[in-house]
C-alpha cells in the first residue's frame, strides 16, 4: 500500500479525545500553543489541528507534549502522525513513571537552555534537536525512552499498514495464493 | 496414554530437554521399548497455541529466565541479558528454529586436519565422520521431510528469494536453490504443506514445519513407554557414592522439587543449560560439576559467525511473505584459505517482520539514518550469514554465582570473542551478501550485526581423548558412564550448516546406542 498522509488520523482506541462537554475547538481554545505542533492546558495535550487531544493525570501537559516531540526526534517517519508517538509514550503516565519523565525532560529543556533556546519545544530545526539529544543519548532517561519506543511505536498493530507490513496472514489461509511471489520487476 | 513412571522408579531413563535433542530422542528411546521420563521447563503449545505476532510469541515461547553475558560481542552490549533467542517449551527451539536442514561437508568432521593449527582455536576433529554419519542422516532426512531429499520437491520461492536468487546468479554463484527444507512442500508424514503464511520462527500454525512438539513428543507418548512432564525446571543431577548417576531433582510447576530416580540421564537443555546444569550439580566427589575431569565442560561454546545483510529497493519486495528462509547460496560453503579464513558460510534468505526489524536492525540506533531504513520496509529484502566459527577455550558458559534464578540456582553467563577467523569471515560475507544486493539494484544496503543466538554450540564437545572434551563418540561423557549428552553442546566443531539435522541424526544415533547398551547389560 501507499502510506497515505495520517496526519489528521485518529488511531483506534487512542485514549484520547475532548474532554466530556467539549468540543475540540473548545478545548483547544482553552490552551496554549506549546512549540510548532502542540497545544497544552490544563490536564491535557492536543495537536494544533485538533485532530487528536490526550489527557494526562500525572504528568505536566507540557512534559507530555516535549516528551511527544521527543519521541518523534529520536523516531522520526514524516508520514507517521504525533497521535502514535502520543500513545507510544502514554504509559508513562503513571504515579510512579512520572518524577523520573519530569526529571528527564527538565534536564532536556535544561540542555536547550545552555543552547541559547527558552526550551526544547521551542527549538525550530530538527537538526538542532538532535543535537541537544546527542548530548544526552548516554543518559538513562534516553535510553529509557529510546528503548520503549522500539516496542511502544513499532509494536503498534495501527502503525504496521504506514510501513505496507501485514502483520499475521494466517487467518487469510497464508500468501500461498495471495502473492508469496508475485514480484513483478525482477 | 503417556505412561505415569513413579518418582522411585529408577528404571527409567531421564532425558532433560524435548527439543531437536532430546525430543527426538526420549521418542527414538521410546520406540525401542525403553521406559522414558522425559523433564521439560516449559509449557505445552501446539500449532493451535502458536502466535503470528513478533512480540507476543517471543513473550509465548522464548526463554527468558536470567543469564548474564560477558566479552566483545555486540550481544553483550545490545541485549546483554539475553545472549540466545532459544525456546523453553515442549519441543523446544524445533518450535522456533527456520527448517533448514543440511548435512556437514566432509571435511567438517576433521576440522584440526583440513583446517591445520589455527592460533587462538581450539580445534579438534570429531571422533565420527561423515560415513559414520551417512546411515543417521538417511534417517533424520525421512524423520524431517527434508525437501529436495528422498524424491521430496523443493519448495516454491517468494519473493524475497526471487530477489536474492536474481542477485546470486548475476553475480555468477550457482550453488542457489530454496534448499533443503523440514518444511512440507506437498503433505507428508500427516502433516501439511507449507502455505506461505510467514512467521516459522513463531510456530508453524499449519504443522507444515517439522517440529518435536507435534511428531517425536506425541508418537513417543503412544507408545505408553515416554512420560513427558511439562514446567518440570531441573535444578541437579545427583548421584550415588559409586560415581553413578543416580536421579535428576526438579522444580514443579508449584516450585516444589521432585527427585526422579534413574537408571541413566541425558542433558538436552542446549548449550547453555547442559553444562550449567552439570556445573551446579557440583559435590564433594565432583567439585567442578559432573563429567568435567577435563575441564571443558562449559568451554568452547560455539554460535556459529553470524550477521544479516538487508537491502532497499526502489520497488516493493513484501520480503516477509511466505517461508522465512526457504533460500540457500552455497558457493562460499567451501573451506579456501585464499579468502582469508579457513572454513566456509552459508548465504540464507531471511525476514523479519517491522517490530523485530526495528529492534534487529541495528539495535540501539535511532535518528534518520535507522527510520529512513524502516521507512523502506516494504522494499526490503534480507539474508542472513551462517558459517563455521572457531571454537576458543576461553568462550564459555559459566556460573555467575551474584545471579540466581527464581529456584535460587547461579544462572548461566555467556562469555564471548569473536576470533579473527570469525571477523574476516563476516566481512567477506558482508561484501558478498551486499554485492548479491546490488547485482539487482539494490539502493542500500545494511550489514546488519547478529542477533541473539539461535545456534549454541559446542560447551560439552565430544571426544577421542577424554582430556580434550567431555563426551565420547556416543555423546556418553567420558567420566560417569551413565550420564549423557544429547543436545548441540556436544558439538566438536560448528561446520558451516544449521546444526539441528545433525543434532537430530545424533540423537537418533544415541539412542540406538543406549538401546544397544541396555539390552546388552552395559547401563
Amino acid at each position: 500500500m501507499t502510506p497515505n498522509s495520517q496526519q489528521s488520523r485518529q488511531p483506534k482506541g487512542q485514549p484520547t479525545g475532548p474532554k466530556h462537554g467539549l468540543t475540540r475547538r473548545q478545548l483547544l481554545s482553552r490552551g496554549m500553543a506549546a512549540g510548532a505542533t502542540f497545544v497544552v492546558g490544563a490536564g491535557f495535550v492536543a495537536s494544533t489541528d485538533a485532530a487528536w487531544a490526550m489527557e494526562t493525570a500525572n504528568l505536566q501537559p507540557k512534559t507530555m507534549a516535549t516528551l511527544i516531540q521527543m519521541a518523534r526526534d529520536i523516531y522520526p517517519h514524516d508520514h507517521v502522525g504525533d497521535a502514535y508517538y502520543a500513545r507510544a509514550v502514554k504509559g508513562y503516565d503513571t504515579p510512579e513513571g512520572a518524577p523520573d519523565i519530569e526529571a528527564g525532560i527538565a534536564a532536556l529543556d535544561a540542555a536547550a537552555q545552555g543552547k541559547g533556546f527558552a526550551d526544547y519545544l521551542s527549538v525550530g530545526w530538527e537538526r538542532d534537536r538532535v543535537d541537544i539529544l546527542r548530548g544526552m543519548e548516554e543518559s538513562a532517561f534516553f535510553q529509557q525512552i529510546r528503548g520503549g519506543l522500539v516496542t511502544g511505536l513499532y509494536n503498534q498493530k495501527e502503525v504496521w499498514p504506514l510501513f505496507g507490513y501485514e502483520g499475521e496472514s494466517f487467518s487469510q489461509g497464508g500468501y500461498i495464493d495471495r502473492g508469496f511471489d508475485d514480484i513483478d520487476w525482477l | 496414554m503417556a505412561a505415569p513412571f513413579d518418582l522411585n522408579d529408577s528404571g527409567v531413563i531421564v532425558v532433560i530437554g524435548t527439543g531437536a535433542g532430546g525430543g527426538v530422542l526420549a521418542n527414538e528411546l521410546a520406540q525401542r521399548g525403553v521406559s522414558v521420563v522425559a523433564l521439560e521447563a516449559g509449557g505445552r503449545y501446539l500449532p493451535e497455541d502458536y502466535i503470528n505476532d513478533e512480540w507476543e510469541s517471543f513473550g509465548q515461547l522464548a526463554w527468558l529466565d536470567p543469564r548474564t553475558t560477558s566479552g566483545d560481542w555486540r550481544v553483550a552490549r545490545d541485549f546483554s541479558g539475553l545472549p540466545a533467542w532459544i525456546v523453553k517449551a515442549v519441543g523446544g527451539t524445533t518450535t522456533h528454529w527456520a527448517g533448514a536442514s543440511l548435512r556437514f561437508q566432509d571435511h567438517e568432521w576433521k576440522a584440526k586436519t583440513t583446517y591445520g593449527d589455527v592460533q587462538g582455536a581450539n580445534l579438534l576433529d570429531w571422533p565420527i565422520d561423515a560415513e559414520e554419519m551417512a546411515p543417521w542422516y538417511d534417517l533424520a532426512e525421512k524423520k524431517l521431510g527434508v525437501t529436495r531429499t528422498n524424491g521430496i520437491a523443493g519448495l516454491p520461492g517468494n519473493n524475497n528469494y526471487k530477489v536474492f536468487e536474481a542477485g546470486a546468479k548475476a553475480l555468477g554463484y550457482t550453488e542457489v536453490s530454496t534448499g533443503r527444507m523440514a518444511i512440507n512442500s506437498s503433505d507428508y508424514d500427516g502433516r501439511l504443506a507449507c502455505q506461505q503464511t510467514g512467521f516459522c520462527f513463531q510456530g508453524c500454525k499449519w504443522g507444515a514445519k517439522w517440529s518435536s512438539a507435534y511428531t517425536d513428543i506425541p508418537r513417543g507418548e503412544a507408545t505408553g513407554n515416554l512420560e513427558v512432564r511439562e514446567k518440570a525446571h531441573v535444578l541437579r543431577i545427583e548421584h550415588g557414592a559409586d560415581g553413578k548417576v543416580n536421579g535428576v531433582v526438579y522444580a514443579d510447576a508449584d516450585g516444589v522439587e521432585h527427585k526422579q530416580m534413574a537408571r541413566a540421564v541425558c542433558v538436552a537443555g542446549n548449550s547453555f543449560e547442559s553444562p550449567r546444569m552439570l556445573l551446579n550439580s557440583a559435590t564433594s566427589m565432583y567439585p567442578d560439576g559432573l563429567a568435567n575431569s577435563s575441564g571443558q565442560v562449559g568451554r568452547n561454546y560455539m554460535r556459529h559467525m553470524t550477521g544479516s545483510v538487508y537491502a532497499t529497493f526502489d520497488k516493493p519486495v513484501r520480503m516477509w511473505r511466505g517461508t522465512t528462509m526457504a533460500g540457500i547460496i552455497q558457493d562460499e560453503a567451501r573451506h579456501d584459505p585464499s579468502r582469508g579464513f579457513v572454513g566456509g558460510y552459508e548465504l540464507e534468505t531471511l525476514a523479519l517482520g517491522l517490530p523485530f526489524m526495528a529492534a534487529f536492525l541495528d539495535p540501539g540506533s535511532w535518528g534518520r539514518e535507522f527510520t529512513t531504513a524502516l521507512d523502506s520496509y516494504e522494499n526490503m529484502a534480507g539474508m542472513w550469514i551462517v558459517g563455521e566459527d572457531m571454537p576458543q577455550e576461553t568462550n564459555r558458559v559459566t556460573l555467575n554465582h551474584d545471579v540466581k534464578d527464581q529456584f535460587g540456582m547461579p544462572v548461566a553467563n555467556v562469555h564471548f570473542d569473536d576470533h579473527p577467523n570469525d571477523i574476516a569471515m563476516r566481512n567477506h560475507a558482508y561484501k558478498q551478501g551486499i554485492a548479491v544486493y546490488e547485482a539487482v539494484g539494490a539502493t542500500r544496503t545494511f550489514p546488519t550485526p547478529p542477533y541473539p543466538s539461535t545456534h549454541n554450540l559446542g560447551t560439552n564437545r565430544m571426544s577421542e581423548n577424554p582430556r580434550d572434551g567431555v563426551v565420547n563418540k556416543w555423546g556418553r561423557t567420558h567420566d560417569i558412564e551413565n550420564l549423557f549428552v544429547s543436545d548441540g553442546s556436544q558439538f566438536t566443531t560448528g561446520a558451516a550448516e544449521n546444526p539441528t539435522l545433525t543434532i537430530v541424526a545424533l540423537a537418533i544415533r544415541q539412542a540406538d546406542h543406549i538401546a544397544g547398551e541396555l539390552s546388552r547389560g552395559n547401563l
